[in-house]
């Protein structure tokens, strides 16, 4: 599904990831963890191909294609989603108008019809029950005026609705009450599928008590320094990161 | 001065000069207008008003008035009022029956100032340039000086008029470099009620010279709205003076729709000479390529309770130039007043640019009066974000181009303007 190979990449001349290596399977969740500043936001960027980033050497490939050398668009069309880690507030454009330009734009690119206001309004509130968002959010200018949790529900209604083949979280459970918390776990879990697979990207242990991973990998100074079963995320929790930090320090 | 403006300038007295006698009524008027023209000629980037306007473009032309030989066949399309409204139509300068039909309610009159110039001047000698004074900016004095026809609507007490009036004023394409002065009288008794669309249209490639003048009398609790829609020709020079009197509990909202012309500048001055008189004024400018638009808008508080807003925004692309330079006065006795005021400009291109500038003078202690502009760019991480949904770049521009526009579209209450406006900003946008 995904293969990242040896992947280096920065902001501007600044050097974040420094040879990235991680395999995902159909199905598989995984989730990264790391301190802050390890490069976990550069990585999921990288993956959407946000400008700014640039990669100076390996490759990440999704399905066998080069995903970087892929537009943002085609990448989304082509079935790869990130979940935003701070989403924009859009004035001006209606939430389900511009969910249903999405999910039309890859539609077309899939070649199948394209859905009319009123088909999308219908599974539009179905997927929206799943994530507790009430149809005034649904109407409302994308994110704005929403709440910090309304924001991460929203990105849960997109993934829904867009039925991504990988889903890329980024921090998607930072600044969540419990609540909210196991709304968004039930999103994700409600998308996992044999066909599918996860990368959730987290700071904190608790998120993958709802989100139960395959494996645990963590992400320290722009590498994958570890990786377990979910067993490693406890022992993340138990002895803080301040433990890989010490393990590394001893690695000649 | 220049040489060239003094050119320019006695270029148009001579065709005065020429032509000015056979101009029906009005004589001292239009004398009193020609000789403030060449005492003021074109004004120079020298004076403040005109700092970021140079008239330079429209000085070079030796623009005569129309002769009125235009084939209105070219307008055929057009025939049948294509806002199923009450329409009085113009092709160059001159009153168009064949495209105009007018079914009015008694009372209510709407003529071509044509008509009224030739049958009974006296009829409107009670308001014609009491606003637009032939003493005042350069361009109302040559209108006043060359108007041969036009719009007059008189609305008595109490009238409500339900379907939207249409004026139009079509610019036709031929040789030579023409000029009209189009002049619109819009009298509304008390309470008096009523829709106003003035949209100027002109074809591709035509290089004329529009040079309007509104003026509009609002009587006590009156209601006009008023609906301007410019799509001039991109070689064309495009005018309006619009002067607006309000008395007590009068409301005027306007919009101002420009998306034309190689230059357009409008002038607009309310007067809220009574209690509680509400204004409001929109604007939506959308230029590309070398396009410049101009809007100085002026609200003058006179009396207590006046309540103004003014909202325009610009999106402008290529090398085009917006001005937005708005003047809120608070006189002395317009206490309570309320005033706001925010210019919002979206620029497309590096090229393009804008000049924006409030100006307050308050000379009442007891008023609220804010005033904000912006000038921005596409948001970057919006754009992504939009992007990384798998909507492509180019419908991702035109998607928040829209809803920045949209601000303005959608406060446009006739469904067929609004309608119009959104085509046309949807094929400007097509570039984007």
């Amino acid at each position: 599904m995904l293969e990242i190979r040896d992947l280096h990449a920065g902001v501007g001349d600044k050097p974040v990831l420094k040879g990235l290596n991680l395999r995902v399977g159909p199905g598989e969740v995984h989730a990264i963890m790391g301190p802050n500043a390890s490069g976990k936001s550069t990585l999921a960027h990288v993956l959407a191909g946000r400008e700014g980033y640039t990669v100076t050497a390996g490759q990440a490939l999704y399905r066998g294609k080069d995903l970087l050398a892929m537009s943002p668009e085609d990448r989304a069309r082509e079935g790869v989603f990130l979940a935003f880690q701070y989403p924009v507030e859009i004035p001006g454009v209606g939430n389900a108008y511009f969910l249903r330009s999405a999910y039309n734009a890859i539609r077309k690119h899939r070649g199948q019809p394209e859905l009319d206001a009123a088909d999308f309004l219908k599974l539009l509130k179905e997927k929206a029950k799943l994530v507790q968002m009430t149809e005034a959010l649904l109407s409302r200018p994308v994110n704005e005026g929403f709440s910090g949790g309304e924001k991460k529900r929203n990105e849960m209604l997109q993934m829904l609705v867009l039925e991504p083949t990988l889903a890329v979280l980024d921090e998607t459970d930072s600044g969540l009450d419990i609540d909210a918390l196991r709304v968004v776990a039930e999103g994700v879990n409600h998308l996992r599928s044999p066909e599918r697979a996860v990368v959730v990207i987290t700071h904190h242990q608790r998120f993958l008590h709802y989100v139960v991973p395959d494996r645990v990998h963590v992400l320290y100074d722009g590498r994958l320094v570890k990786s377990g079963g979910k067993e490693l995320a406890l022992e993340l929790e138990e002895k803080g990161y301040a433990w890989v930090e010490k393990e590394m320090a001893n690695v000649p | 001065m220049s040489q060239e403006t003094l050119e320019a300038k006695d270029h148009y007295v001579g065709e005065f000069e020429r032509t000015g006698r056979a101009l029906p009524a009005f004589e001292a008027l239009r004398r009193q207008g020609i000789e403030r023209f060449a005492a003021l000629g074109f004004p120079r980037g020298r004076e403040e008003a005109w700092r970021f306007t140079d008239l330079t473009p429209l000085t070079e032309i030796p623009f005569r008035p129309a002769s009125g030989t235009a084939n209105p066949a070219q307008f055929a399309g057009l025939a049948k009022g294509p806002l199923k409204a009450c329409q009085i139509a113009f092709v160059d300068g001159r009153y168009a029956p064949a495209f105009s039909s007018l079914d009015l309610p008694p009372g209510v009159r709407i003529s071509s100032l044509a008509a009224v110039f030739r049958d009974d001047p006296k009829r409107v000698e009670p308001w014609l340039a009491r606003l637009a004074a032939p003493d005042g900016n350069p361009f109302a004095s040559l209108n006043t000086a060359f108007m041969n026809d036009g719009v007059f609507i008189f609305l008595p007490k109490g009238a409500e008029f339900p379907k939207p009036i249409h004026l139009l004023f079509l610019s036709s394409l031929h040789g030579e470099a023409y000029m009209t002065n189009p002049r619109v009288l819009v009298v509304a008794e008390e309470s008096a009620r009523a829709s106003v669309v003035a949209s100027y249209l002109g074809p591709a490639g035509g290089g004329y010279f529009t040079n309007a003048v509104t003026e509009v009398f609002l009587g006590e609790d009156a209601a006009l709205d008023f609906t301007k829609v410019q799509r001039e020709s991109h070689e064309a020079f495009h005018f309006e003076t619009l002067q607006v009197h309000q008395a007590r509990g009068a409301n005027f909202t306007h919009h101002s729709i420009s998306l034309g012309a190689r230059l357009a500048r409008n002038d607009f001055t309310a007067t809220l000479d009574g209690e509680g008189a509400d204004c409001t004024l929109y604007g939506l400018y959308e230029v590309t390529g070398g396009q410049h638009v101009d809007h100085h808008t002026t609200i003058d508080h006179a009396k207590p309770y006046g309540t103004s807003r003014e909202l325009y925004k610009g999106v402008l692309d290529g090398r085009a130039r917006g001005i937005f330079d708005g003047k809120i006065v608070v006189r002395p006795a317009a206490q309570k007043t309320n005033a706001m005021q925010t210019n919002k400009n979206l620029l497309l291109s590096k090229d393009a640019l804008v000049n924006t500038k409030p100006q307050l003078e308050i000379f009442a202690n007891d008023v609220k009066c804010k005033h904000g502009a912006t000038i921005g760019q596409l948001d970057e991480a919006v754009l992504f974000y939009l992007r990384s949904r798998g909507i492509g770049l180019a419908e991702a521009r035109r998607l928040l181009i829209h809803a920045f526009v949209s601000e303005i579209v959608d406060t446009v209450k006739n469904d067929a303007v609004r309608s119009q406006i959104g085509g046309c900003y949807g094929l400007l946008m097509g570039r984007a």
